[in-house]
């Protein structure tokens, strides 16, 4: 079988090729460009970017819900654009905005998503009822949805796009606009599911967030990926066990050079009026850039040392600060 | 294929579920107006002797008013059972993008809402016919008797069909900050230029009103359940309301199909 004939490619559970999606309009707009992707079964994957990176467009042609303008992407070996449906039936959605049908109860809301996807009454009502207790929903089993709080309603949200056992779990964005506490709680969630071999793929802005859960992640930046690995490889290609950022009064170009040349510094930016430095061997570094910086006459504001994180991976990439 | 029937099913099943558990609601707002409306014109106007006649016929207003605000009923349903959810989906509540996902063609989640929206109506009709045979003053009783069993079902039916494909649409096409002129523009004058209140046959003497009504989906609404009902009154072509109804359900259907992809889609 030939995958274009019948839109069935074997292999990973997502797979893109050369993905594209351009917005036309007065200014057309590339929100997605080139994309290559491969997400292997059971892995938690990761789409990490600030906001109109081209994450949930991304999302939104994997799940069928945005046609792309170019390239193919595959969900279950399935053609996205060839066989929405097929694809529709392998996947399950946690969408950024609250979905939830607030004509049903929570108990409804389970069984009736079970029943859409083709599952009989009778296991409808049995997976809806397991699900309730696994997400410890089953005190408001006969609750509106609309009497739910943030909380509840995310976490229904997450149990009623498992209702159908999907190969692959899509959240966008799940984290935005939650509380703290929520926050830690839906990440105990995620990480359960992804130990019992669940195949997810999250986007979110949080880089802590990605950097905790996620084995792999591509950091998109205008709909362009700048970096694809884990975690810790991504934070490796610094090639620095340290960053410090100097902030000061005034132009800090003539700073550059000087930072340079002490020991242990890697490499060093600028970012207006920040220097950032990337150290492999930290000691009597930052004090050597506060005494460089005082004898060239430049006031220093603030000074912070730190190890690297992804947002500096984003920040060496981009050259710039990330915005959230 | 059965697995994309099942889920037509489901989805059906689920409306159901939610007319169910609203069905107070429902029947509130289907039976007031015609129950104010008969109450009033059937029953008030004969009491205190202000007329209304159905024409030189001899035939009584009510009779006139039967089929009408039957039609109007449907169509009334259809629109607000498929459209006002609709907006509120696409506005604030999202459960549209919800929906989507469900494992059939886009085309198939709408034409789910047009088969829901017009079961309501047909309920809405059902509701409706025995208020207006029964709620009049003596002597004021309207003739009705359904004369042509199958003109009288294929015009209900796509009467039906056609009002909810006429929600699906404008719930795909309106902005839904503007919904509140959507009784305004929309309900208000379908209704009153929808021949509910007048054969359309009776508007010769203003040629130009009875020309201009004829884009009003209402007026074959109207006209084919008047053919059905009260054969007596003055009434339109048979095979003039059907093409309309039919072809008309079927064209908006269609339409109304793809304005809702395209409004899901991107």
């Amino acid at each position: 079988m030939n995958s274009s004939g019948n839109g069935i490619a074997p292999g990973a559970p997502i797979r893109t090729e050369q993905l594209r999606k351009v917005y036309a309009g007065r200014k057309e707009l590339v929100a997605v460009d080139s994309l290559d992707l491969e997400v292997a079964g059971g892995e938690f994957f990761g789409l990490l970017g600030p906001n109109g990176a081209g994450k949930s467009t991304t999302i939104g042609m994997l799940t069928t819900t945005v046609v792309p303008s170019g390239g193919r992407a595959f969900v279950a070996g399935i053609d996205v654009r060839k066989r929405a449906s097929a694809v529709k039936r392998r996947i399950g959605v946690v969408s950024q905005a609250n979905t939830l049908d607030r004509s049903l109860t929570v108990w409804e809301n389970l069984y009736y998503h079970g029943r859409f996807f083709g599952v009989s009454r009778r296991a409808a009502r049995q997976r809806a009822d397991v699900l309730l207790q696994q997400f410890s929903l089953a005190e408001r089993h006969a609750a509106m949805v609309f009497e739910l709080s943030g909380g509840l309603a995310q976490r229904l949200m997450i149990a009623r796009a498992l209702v159908h056992r999907p190969d692959v779990l899509f959240l966008d964005e799940p984290t935005s606009g939650i509380d703290p506490q929520t926050r830690i709680n839906l990440w105990r969630i995620l990480e359960e599911l992804h130990a019992e071999g669940q195949t997810i793929l999250l986007t979110t802005h949080y880089m802590e967030e990605a950097d905790r859960l996620c084995e792999r992640v591509a950091i998109l930046d205008e709909g362009k990926v700048l970096a694809l690995g884990s975690p810790t490889e991504l934070k490796r290609t610094l090639g620095a066990d340290t960053v410090i950022a100097l902030t000061v009064d005034g132009d800090p170009e003539n700073l550059r050079s000087r930072a340079t040349a002490i020991r242990g510094v890697r490499s060093v930016e600028l970012d207006g009026p920040i220097v950032r430095v990337f150290a492999s061997s930290p000691e009597g570094v930052l004090a050597q850039l506060v005494a460089d910086a005082a004898s060239l006459g430049l006031p220093v504001r603030d000074a912070a040392s730190h190890p690297p994180s992804l947002e500096t991976v984003f920040l060496s990439l981009t050259g710039r600060e990330y915005r959230e | 294929m059965s697995v994309q029937l099942s889920t037509f099913a489901a989805m059906l099943a689920r409306d159901v579920r939610v007319l169910r558990r609203n069905f107070g609601q429902f029947l509130v707002r289907t039976i007031m107006q015609p129950l104010m409306f008969v109450f009033v014109f059937a029953y008030v106007f004969p009491k205190i002797g202000q007329g209304f006649r159905g024409g030189s016929t001899g035939i009584s207003f009510t009779t006139v008013l039967v089929p009408g605000l039957i039609a109007v009923a449907i169509n009334f349903q259809g629109i607000q059972a498929v459209a006002l959810p609709l907006v509120q989906e696409f506005s604030f509540s999202k459960e549209i993008e919800d929906r989507v996902l469900a494992p059939v063609p886009v085309w198939a989640v709408g034409l789910e809402k047009i088969v829901a929206g017009a079961i309501q109506s047909l309920l809405a009709a059902g509701t409706v016919f025995p208020i207006v045979l029964l709620v009049h003053a003596h002597g004021a009783a309207p003739t009705v008797h359904i004369h042509h069993v199958l003109i009288f079902a294929i015009a209900l039916i796509f009467s039906c069909l056609l009002a909810a494909a006429l929600g699906l649409f404008i719930g795909t096409v309106i902005d839904p900050r503007k919904i509140t002129l959507l009784f305004a523009v929309v309900v208000i004058p379908l209704t009153f230029l929808g021949c509910v209140y007048y054969p359309w046959a009776k508007l010769t003497p203003i040629l130009w009103l009875k020309i201009i009504v004829l884009v009003n989906p209402l007026v074959y609404m109207s006209e084919g359940l008047r053919t059905s009902l009260t054969p007596e009154l003055p009434h339109m072509p048979v095979w003039a309301f059907l093409l309309a109804l039919i072809g008309g359900s079927l064209a908006l259907t269609l339409l109304a199909l793809r304005t809702f992809s395209r409004r899901v889609l991107s």
